[in-house]
């Protein structure tokens, strides 16, 4: 960051009393709701509160739609992107256009074989259709326990979020230790508290309220924001002009206006990379599943790209912010970007109004993360906890591991917050991505054939994951020198800068094919296969797959069971 | 279901009867999008500009409809190269 940032430092000090009173309220209006609706569903009328529930069971495409849109605006789209593009330009923040646009065609492709599968031997997991396809019990732990780590770090960018909007609210402050961080652990001991008193079904009911409340504040600020800092060309102007201005640590331009020469790759590793990914995670997968029929994931694929238009509106308000002059400097009086976003809205909307879009981006950010970190907890206590080490467990015992699994896997996003370097909050979705996408090859080429070996996935994945990790972790941020500083490192053999998970990939691949060929020569048994072609084509109309969704609707949760966490139910 | 050596499937077991030609014609038009977009120096650049946003931004914008436009169309084809055995086209549920 630039000196003249740090001169700024005292206007943004202080409490800001009338948007945090407004974001208190807003919040706890929410949250009383979401606890309420929790409460009167346990009660005998199921039928308002069904239709409520998350990937839209009963809905038509365009509500399904309307609710999916509201979940894809995280902490992610409201605070990294925009902090990316602010601090660094296209190539770190812009990707995320083409990368949720690509996403649809590719989970087009394989998403429909996934749902059809799943609903013919009742899968709730990646891990359980791994373990159904190949009758390895290794490989299925593999993949459910990168869904696990590869969570954390996602939810550990929503905490980033919360604790931005804190921040800049003013909430905490001061020179300790505790209170320096003081908006981080309240964030966390809100989402924990959020999820665990009302495990998923807050979440789904109050996805309306959430919703109309984030498309709000996206309209207001795409629409007038960017006419109160000169239009367009304006923004366009200042961001360039910051973009070519030397960084004094690292002695190279501050940022990219557009992808230059040698990094286009860079900037389509990062989105192919990220989209290949999206999908792997357990939250992204119980949802789709969780969908009525297994078209309706194909349609929802042709008219969701329309929020990657918003996206980009977003990500653009990151250099809006250049334009309008926004300083985010923390309560330590240190610049961080992440803060950008909710300076910008507390600098430019009447106090009330940045309550309101505080409000937005905080529960954008806790609905998203209770979400994530309850399937993660469910893979662990379906594929791990009950497959390795509790094989007779109750279904009492297991949701009493869920919601513990919970609660852990929120308290290492925060070790990851603490530990890492948050300067750069995107960094921490794209390393997840880094480690999910190393289950790719397991779970989506095995959706259509079985010539890859089990052991050459097996060992695909182990080198993968290993490069990876120590790839990242030797990227090393310039100006803080920390480690785990980005996710693009020199692409072995091509001299072009790309992400780490595309090459990681790339070794992953390559491991599976060789190994395969040999194992399958050398005639390897490769487990039994417990589905049949016409698995991956079953629709609802299919007696299976109705056993299958009735199954899984008898009340409301998306995808749930009659103990009420989803991913414990039966397997068949 | 009999895991291991399982007999030839019957054909109800397999796959529905498929029209592979509308299949692969809509697997090129999920496939445009992605070459498109990935295919960065195509659009990274300033000139034309539209409405002062520069060509690099408006062009993914735009790639944003296409892509709607197409996975849409792929949609479409997919229901009727399969036929009855999936949903009635524009069956909502």
């Amino acid at each position: 960051m630039t000196p003249q940032l740090t001169v700024l430092a005292a206007d943004t000090g202080g409490v800001n009393g009338v948007a945090l009173a407004v974001l208190i309220a807003l919040f706890l209006l929410v949250s009383v709701a979401g606890f309420m609706a929790s409460r009167f569903k346990r009660g005998e009328s199921l039928e308002s509160l069904d239709e409520w529930g998350l990937g839209g069971r009963k809905f038509g495409t365009w509500i399904t739609w309307f609710l999916l849109g509201g979940d894809l605006y995280t902490a992610y789209t409201f605070v990294a992107v925009p902090a990316a593009m602010f601090a660094t330009g296209a190539v770190a923040g812009f990707f995320a256009v083409p990368y949720t646009i690509v996403l649809y065609p590719i989970i087009f492709i394989f998403m429909a074989r996934l749902w059809s599968v799943s609903h013919r031997h009742g899968y709730v997991t990646t891990a359980d259709f791994v373990r159904g396809r190949y009758d390895s019990r290794g490989l299925s732990l593999a993949v459910a326990v990168t869904g696990f780590v590869a969570t954390m770090p996602y939810i550990a960018l929503q905490l980033v979020g919360i604790q931005a909007v804190l921040e800049v609210a003013g909430v905490g402050g001061g020179d300790n230790i505790v209170a320096k961080d003081a908006p981080l652990f309240i964030a966390f001991a809100v989402l924990a508290a959020f999820t665990y008193s009302s495990g998923l079904r807050a979440p789904a009911v109050i996805a309306f309220v959430k919703d109309i409340l984030i498309y709000l504040v996206i309209i207001v600020a795409v629409i007038y924001l960017p006419g109160q800092v000169g239009g367009w060309d304006n923004i366009f102007g200042a961001a360039q002009e910051k973009m070519t201005t030397v960084n004094e640590a690292t002695g190279k331009p501050t940022g990219a206006f557009l992808p230059g020469v040698g990094q286009g790759w860079a900037y389509a590793t990062l989105a192919l990379g990220s989209a290949m990914a999206l999908f792997m995670y357990p939250h992204s997968v119980t949802a789709s599943l969780s969908s009525s029929s297994r078209n309706t994931i194909r349609r929802n694929a042709a008219i969701l790209p329309a929020y990657s238009f918003v996206l980009g509106l977003l990500a653009l308000l990151g250099w809006v912010a250049i334009a309008a002059g926004t300083q985010p400097i923390g309560l330590d009086g240190e610049p961080n970007a992440q803060l950008v976003i909710p300076q910008l809205f507390e600098d430019m909307f009447p106090a009330w109004f940045a309550g309101v879009a505080f409000a937005a981006i905080a529960i954008g950010a806790l609905v998203p993360a209770a979400i994530m970190s309850i399937a993660a907890a469910n893979t662990f206590s379906r594929n791990i906890y009950k497959e390795w080490i509790k094989p007779d467990a109750t279904p009492k015992q297991e949701a009493k591991v869920s919601k513990l699994m919970s609660l852990l896997v929120k308290a290492f996003a925060l070790v990851f917050v603490l530990t890492l370097d948050k300067q750069n909050a995107i960094n921490f979705q794209l390393l997840g991505g880094i480690w999910i996408l190393q289950t790719f090859p397991a779970v989506v080429f095995s959706l259509f054939t079985r010539w890859f070996h089990r052991w050459a996935l097996l060992a695909g994945w182990a080198v993968s994951m290993v490069y990876g990790t120590v790839e990242a972790y030797q990227v090393i941020n310039p100006v803080t020198g920390k480690h785990f500083g980005g996710s693009l490192a020199m692409v072995p053999g091509l001299d072009e800068m790309g992400y780490i998970a595309m090459t990681a990939f790339a070794i992953n691949l390559f491991i599976a094919v060789v190994l395969s060929a040999i194992l399958n020569a050398a005639k390897v048994a490769n487990g039994s296969d417990e589905t049949i072609p016409f698995d991956y084509f079953a629709d609802a109309d299919d007696p299976r797959v109705q056993k299958d969704l009735a199954e899984h609707s008898s009340h409301g949760e998306p995808y749930g069971d009659p103990d009420d966490i989803p991913g414990n139910a039966p397997a068949r | 279901m009999n895991p291991g050596n399982t007999p030839p499937p019957r054909p109800e077991q397999g796959p529905p009867p498929t029209d592979k030609t509308k299949m692969a014609i809509a697997a090129v038009l999920l496939v445009i999008p992605i070459v498109a977009l990935l295919w960065v120096p195509s659009y990274a650049r300033d000139e034309p500009e539209l409405w002062g946003f520069p060509f690099f931004f408006w062009y993914q914008f735009l790639w944003v409809f296409i892509c709607s436009a197409l996975t849409w169309a792929a949609y479409k084809l997919t229901l009727s190269a399969r036929g009855l055995t999936t949903h009635k086209a524009g069956e909502d549920r």
